[in-house]
């Protein structure tokens, strides 16, 4: 029989992110790292991070997102808006960093529980539906927004960017469709790396907490878990907005690793939504180490893929196929469960009793 | 005074009259049982006793308080605590936590407390895992605590389900079928176990079954459902007798 995973279990999770950004340090630090790959350092990251927390709403929460991109576009522009108007008054890039990462989760946070209240309440596909024309609205909004500022003070416009009206010592931060350009240049592997050992703090310790439970109980029998006693638009409210929190904040860590921020369907469309659930799907849905693999994994493998110029994509695809097979067939389990670094580490521990 | 008082409760699905007129008085500590042929209802009365469904008319009173219309949860934490005729375990959680979450109400701390483990939250998980284990020893279950609930065995869940229920330190535990799917042997054995937590737990229970040999075993009172109007009402030797029953269980 099955028996259930150890606290323990998410020790290897840490060391393998751990392990990930020693070797990418040392390979980096001697040169072995080409110019393209280590572009790829933060992005893996940021979709390592939002592989995590989609997982907390699909896989611990049981309920469909398909806007995730879309929380991640609301973090990424509110913390750019705040970085680009700090710039000249916060010098220090470190603090100004932590209060623009503070302020995209608040950000996320609120719209994860404004659209939360509504829609957790019904049963079904609803938050799927909901969800994706959430991502789709905030992009175009973003995409029609200008925002300028002047000694007089903030100027907001649907419009273009002249009818702000912006007297001479005016600027334009949010250019609608060019987005916001000259964002600082805060974030980097390193922070990232913290970052996404926050959020698999965050989220594991959540989970195997007593709030967890509930939101695991809900998943599981939702009847049931009313009968006990459990508040259940509370626990799904709270598991989604901690979930839209992190998405924010890998839109933070997104914003401040490109010097040019627009909203395109490219990087917070329904593309990307779909992208970050196929790293979920892929990775296993409530396996949360899994998620970090399979995002890292395909961001790197379109990169990997270059050289196929125009086949490129059919390859990731069929690769994309290939990997989901694997992942489910039966020999590939029992090759998994044979040779675990759980079940590894256990064996070795056992020999040394028996010396 | 009653533990649990129940007057002229009745509910209408648009034009069906599923449960008339039903009313059931129970004491504390008894153990009450309410039977009656497929589709009488009782499972009906259950639903609304537990907020699942509004009753349309009647009054619901647990412990002189009224609980009519309370939503599930509320009701949960006023003292009812059920089990479900189909088992609904929370499968993919441990043994253990289908029990630490039926003390969710009990032992609490902050979310904040469980993500960023303050001593509170070592403290009260510690009180959890002991209680818990404790619940689960009653039930022979304790050397299953770190199986998923969704792999034991059929009587065991049942089991389970019982212990996730007492967990929530309920005034009255209602019991839905709980022999259903059992051979006799698996029945006799739940026949104890709900004596015997009868006794350690002072509980008071209110329990629907159709296996008339657990009924007469261990239920002191009865009421029969049929067409959701109550048929008799009494002792169980009595009811059992009646001729009324009889006749709605075996026909003319």
């Amino acid at each position: 029989m099955k028996k259930i995973k150890l606290n323990r279990d998410y020790l290897i999770t840490y060391g393998m992110v751990i392990l990930f950004y020693i070797i990418m340090t040392i390979l980096k630090g001697t040169g072995n790292l080409t110019s393209l790959f280590s572009g790829l350092l933060v992005p893996i990251c940021v979709y390592s991070i939002l592989a995590v927390s989609l997982n907390l709403t699909v896989g611990i929460l049981g309920e469909l997102s398909l806007g995730h991109a879309g929380f991640m576009c609301v973090g990424a522009f509110s913390s750019a808006f705040f970085s680009m108007c700090m710039k000249d008054v916060i010098t220090n890039s470190f603090v100004r960093f932590l209060i623009a990462l503070l302020i995209s989760a608040f950000v996320a946070a609120f719209f994860g529980i404004i659209i939360g209240i509504p829609v957790l309440r019904l049963r079904g596909d609803y938050l799927a539906i909901v969800t994706l024309a959430f991502g789709e609205i905030i992009k175009n909004i973003v995409n029609i927004l200008y925002v300028g500022r002047d000694s007089d003070g903030m100027h907001i416009s649907i419009k273009d960017s002249i009818s702000l009206g912006l007297k001479d010592d005016g600027k334009v931060i949010i250019n609608g469709a060019q987005g916001i350009t000259g964002t600082p240049h805060d974030s980097n592997f390193t922070i990232g790396i913290i970052l996404l050992l926050i959020t698999l703090f965050v989220v594991l310790n959540f989970m195997h907490s007593r709030s967890g439970r509930a939101v695991m109980a809900i998943r599981d029998n939702r009847i049931a878990a009313e009968s006990i006693g459990i508040n259940i638009s509370k626990y799904k409210l709270m598991a989604f907005s901690i979930s839209a929190a992190l998405a924010g904040i890998a839109g933070c860590l997104y914003a401040h690793n490109l010097s040019t921020l627009n909203a395109l369907p490219k990087n917070f469309g329904y593309n990307m939504s779909i992208m970050i659930l196929v790293y979920v799907v892929l990775g296993g849905i409530g396996n949360i180490r899994g998620s970090i693999i399979a995002a890292t994994i395909l961001t790197v493998l379109p990169e990997l893929l270059r050289g196929f110029s125009d086949y490129r994509m059919l390859i990731y695809s069929v690769v994309l196929i290939a990997l989901m097979l694997f992942n489910a067939s039966p020999g590939a389990i029992e090759f998994k469960e044979k040779y675990s670094i759980k079940r590894l580490l256990s064996k070795k521990t056992k020999t040394k009793e028996v010396q | 005074m009653a533990l649990l008082d129940v007057n002229n409760l009745g509910i209408s699905f648009g034009g069906l009259r599923a449960v008339d007129n039903f009313e059931v008085h129970i004491q504390k500590g008894e153990l009450y049982g309410l039977i009656g042929p497929n589709g009488a209802g009782k499972t009906t009365v259950f639903n609304m006793l537990t907020g699942v469904y509004k009753p349309t008319d009647g009054i619901i009173k647990l412990d002189d308080k009224n609980i009519t219309g309370m939503k599930t949860t509320q009701i949960n934490q006023e003292g009812i605590a059920r089990t479900f005729q189909n088992i609904r375990l929370f499968t993919k959680l441990s043994v253990l936590d289908n029990v630490k979450a039926g003390l969710h109400n009990d032992y609490a701390y902050s979310t904040i407390a469980g993500i960023f483990r303050l001593p509170k939250y070592y403290r009260t998980e510690k009180a959890m895992d002991e209680k818990a284990m404790e619940l689960l020893s009653v039930f022979d279950l304790d050397k299953e605590a770190k199986l998923s609930a969704g792999n034991l065995p059929y009587g065991k869940q049942r089991k389970l389900e019982i212990a996730r229920a007492l967990a929530t330190n309920p005034k009255l535990l209602l019991l839905d079928e709980p022999a259903a799917g059992m051979n006799p042997n698996e029945t006799k054995e739940l026949m104890d176990t709900i004596q015997l937590i009868r006794k350690k737990f002072d509980m008071t229970i209110l329990l629907i079954e159709h296996d008339m040999k657990l009924v007469s075993g261990i239920c002191e009172r009865l009421t029969v459902l049929n067409f959701g109007q109550v048929l008799a009402q009494g002792k169980t030797a009595d009811v059992l007798n009646d001729p009324e029953v009889i006749k709605a269980y075996l026909g003319e």
